[in-house]
């Protein structure tokens, strides 16, 4: 514990839910209970449910920034809130559990190792419950916890608590997730969100807050060195006259200097000869790190290149096969081009076959006319150029994808890598 | 905010560690994301006010291009209004680090009738900023600019990306932003639109000072205690300058404060401390009960304040 201000670990988190379902609420309590909460915060957050007749504080007012959202009292962008324990650093993506804002619930769980699934414990599971673990599950994040909520207004039954449990878990094991974790709260009283509830003696595992402390969150990205090229760093000062670097994030694997790399799409080899982070020269950069490396070879590397090991080699393909959350309310139009991003590089896309339909409900497979808004579809793409790509569910860097409309500028879509 | 003052005393702020913290992680994910900006834009520049975020900022992107310089030009949007302490601190950092200074000046725009100056007695140029740095981008043709603006600061920034797109006329709209997922950023735009880019959304105050401290980053002088003739007005300790109209019922008090952010001279309150090194203001922030900008008169003009000026083209 000594060092722990210096020294913690990031967990970044998720929540979602279907409207009212007291995600706010939950965040709310997470951060009051948890004394992350300033005086002059509580205080805005007091005078605001105040001037709404409210006769108590609203603590859902401490998420929703937005004037339409305090005034309509709902979320309707995905917001990140802060807070820490002496155990781990937290950052929430907040997003709506809305079905027209399903973009940004995409959003939140891309970058997230944990997804909070709230479920009221009144109604139980409904389509929006089905919808974000499915996403959740798509995007490959690592842990659910399940929060079944407003457990003060079923009595704190047990019972009810163990059906949604065991319906919920019968669901998910069609889900590919690490692991799930059932908790029965209310936020709007605080059971076992940070303090233990003494209205459910019964439940005897950990609170929400503990849970989220304790959670495995070390990296598994598979082994296979990947090291995309953002920019070349050559100073041509005095100094550093012929000094060439490569700058990037690791996203795969680790990268030690002396080992010997496969640079794509050219194929050329060389070894690691340096790798700096500023003045600061490292032996090793791991998965995560913002470095510059430089090589042995003088080969050309640029922008959108990637730097690999010699082993687990990723594909170079121009037909990739791809699971889409379409963001659009303009479909995909046959032969309409995109830009795709993929690892710091830009290329052109067409959309070349639209392979299957996800029904998010009970995730089977239906085929596919037409492509609206929020569907979750399987298509080939073809691609003006070579792609060096992963499988997603093997590398969420290297396998992740957007669609850019190019008249609009607007990202379209959102694509993992089968 | 977290844990107790005694328990912070006995960190060794030296110790470095091997493996991937919190810190660590923020950092490499800001210089990743600087990185982005000089590659996908054509003119890009970081928007300095002389605070410690845009202290930070430049620190990471001085990182993000070694041993090349720094490629952007810092920009500050400079009221007129500002900390003597903040513009020597300003200039000693661009000559030492070799890089341009561009300076879009309210008073400029003042005197071009461009904006009307406020008056009474809690005027502030915080408003008239945002024509200043709208006639700043479109002068210097950026297609970027960068800032150390951060989520936790404030309701409204909480709901921002981290690449934010603007459209002709500066403007931001929270309803409709580009989702942004993985570490993908879309810069795409329009001609006459640009972004404004955060590098250190993610970063909290108690990040920033950690950050500062573990790179012994040099900061202002004002954000350590100091004794400073100071007068009381909207419960902050508010600097008497010239630019200070006081009050006849107003009494001037020498206090040791220091100040948590720094804005424009006339609108930043300081707080009363003896925090006097940098690890005394992490024990400070570490126990402070009031987010840092409560000592900010423009956020308290309104609930959505912030909101208001950031669609109109605030940072």
């Amino acid at each position: 514990m000594e060092n722990s201000y210096l020294d913690m670990e990031l967990l970044r988190f998720t929540t979602a839910g279907s409207v009212d379902d007291g995600k706010s609420t939950l965040i709310g309590r997470l951060l009051y209970d948890s004394k992350s909460i300033f005086e002059d915060q509580l205080e805005h957050v007091a005078n605001s449910s105040k001037r709404r007749g409210l006769d108590h504080t609203d603590l859902a007012l401490l998420t929703d920034g937005l004037k339409d959202e305090r005034e309509q009292g709902i979320t309707i962008d995905v917001a990140y809130r802060y807070f820490a324990t002496p155990k781990r650093k937290f950052i929430i993506a907040d997003t709506p559990g809305h079905i027209q804002y399903t973009r940004n619930m995409v959003t939140g769980a891309s970058t997230a190792n944990v997804a909070l699934i709230l479920i009221d414990a009144r109604k139980g599971l409904v389509e929006q419950t089905f919808r974000h673990s499915y996403i959740a599950s798509l995007l490959q994040i690592p842990h659910l916890v399940v929060c079944i909520n407003k457990m003060d207004l079923v009595n704190y039954d047990e019972e009810i608590f163990r059906s949604i449990q065991l319906e919920y878990a019968r669901f998910a094991s069609k889900l590919n997730v690490k692991g799930i974790s059932f908790i029965p709260i209310s936020a709007l009283h605080g059971d076992n969100v940070v303090n233990p509830s003494e209205n459910m003696p019964w439940y005897e595992e950990k609170t929400l807050l503990s849970t989220l402390e304790q959670i495995d969150v070390s990296k598994t990205t598979s082994a296979a060195v990947r090291f995309p090229v953002q920019t070349v760093i050559r100073p041509k000062n005095d100094t550093y006259h012929d000094y060439r670097g490569y700058a990037g994030r690791v996203a795969g694997g680790q990268l030690a200097v002396g080992d010997s790399v496969v640079v794509l799409p050219s194929g050329e080899t060389s070894t690691v000869k340096q790798i700096h982070l500023m003045d600061e020269e490292l032996s090793v950069a791991t998965t995560g790190m913002s470095v510059v490396v430089s090589l042995a070879d003088d080969i050309d590397v640029s922008r959108g290149d990637m730097i690999t090991g010699i082993t687990g080699s990723p594909k170079l393909q121009q037909d990739i096969e791809a699971t889409l959350c379409w963001f659009s309310r303009k479909g995909p139009q046959p032969r309409s081009r995109y830009t795709l991003m993929h690892s710091n590089n830009e290329v052109k896309a067409m959309v070349k076959n639209l392979n299957f339909k996800y029904d998010v409900n009970s995730l089977t497979r239906e085929g596919v006319d037409t492509v609206s808004v929020n569907d979750i579809i399987n298509v080939t793409l073809r691609t003006n150029k070579p792609l060096i790509t992963d499988k997603y569910a093997e590398n969420r860097t290297t396998g992740a994808l957007i669609l850019v409309d190019e008249n609009t500028n607007e990202t379209v879509a959102a694509g993992m890598i089968c | 905010m977290v844990g107790d003052i005694e328990q912070i005393e006995r960190i060794s702020l030296k110790e470095s560690t091997s493996h991937f913290n919190h810190l660590k992680e923020l950092e490499a994910e800001a210089i990743y994301v600087i990185r982005e900006v000089f590659s996908q834009f054509e003119k890009s520049g970081i928007l300095f006010s002389g605070g410690k975020d845009s202290i930070v900022v430049t620190h990471l992107a001085k990182k993000a291009f070694w041993p090349a310089k720094i490629p952007f030009p810092l920009v500050h949007i400079d009221t007129g209004h500002n900390f003597p302490e903040t513009i020597k601190f300003r200039d000693e950092l661009v000559e030492q680090l070799g890089v341009d200074l561009i300076i879009g000046s309210v008073q400029q725009s003042i005197n071009q009738g461009r904006v009307k100056e406020e008056t009474g007695k809690d005027a502030s140029r915080n408003w008239l900023q945002i024509t200043t740095l709208l006639d700043t981008i479109e002068e210097h043709q950026f297609d970027a600019l960068m800032g150390g603006a951060r989520r936790d600061e404030e309701k409204a920034r909480a709901k921002e990306r981290f690449f934010s797109h603007r459209d002709d006329f500066g403007q931001w709209d929270p309803k409709n932003q580009r989702p942004e997922l993985w570490n993908i950023f879309n810069g795409k735009k329009h001609k006459g639109e640009h972004f404004r880019v955060f590098p250190i959304s993610n970063w909290t105050e108690m990040d920033v000072w950690q950050y500062i401290l573990a790179e012994n980053i040099a900061i202002p002088s004002l954000y350590l205690a100091h004794y400073r003739d100071v007068i009381c007005r909207n419960n902050t300790w508010l600097p008497v300058s010239e630019h200070l109209h006081v009050g006849e019922e107003e009494t001037i008090h020498n206090k040791k404060v220091r100040f948590r952010t720094l804005g424009d001279i006339t609108i930043t309150g300081g707080i009363e401390s003896d925090a006097d090194t940098l690890e005394k203001v992490i024990m400070e922030v570490a126990a402070a009960r009031q987010t840092e900008r409560g000592n900010r008169a423009d956020d308290k003009r309104s609930e959505t304040s912030m909101e208001d000026r950031k669609k109109e083209g605030y940072f």
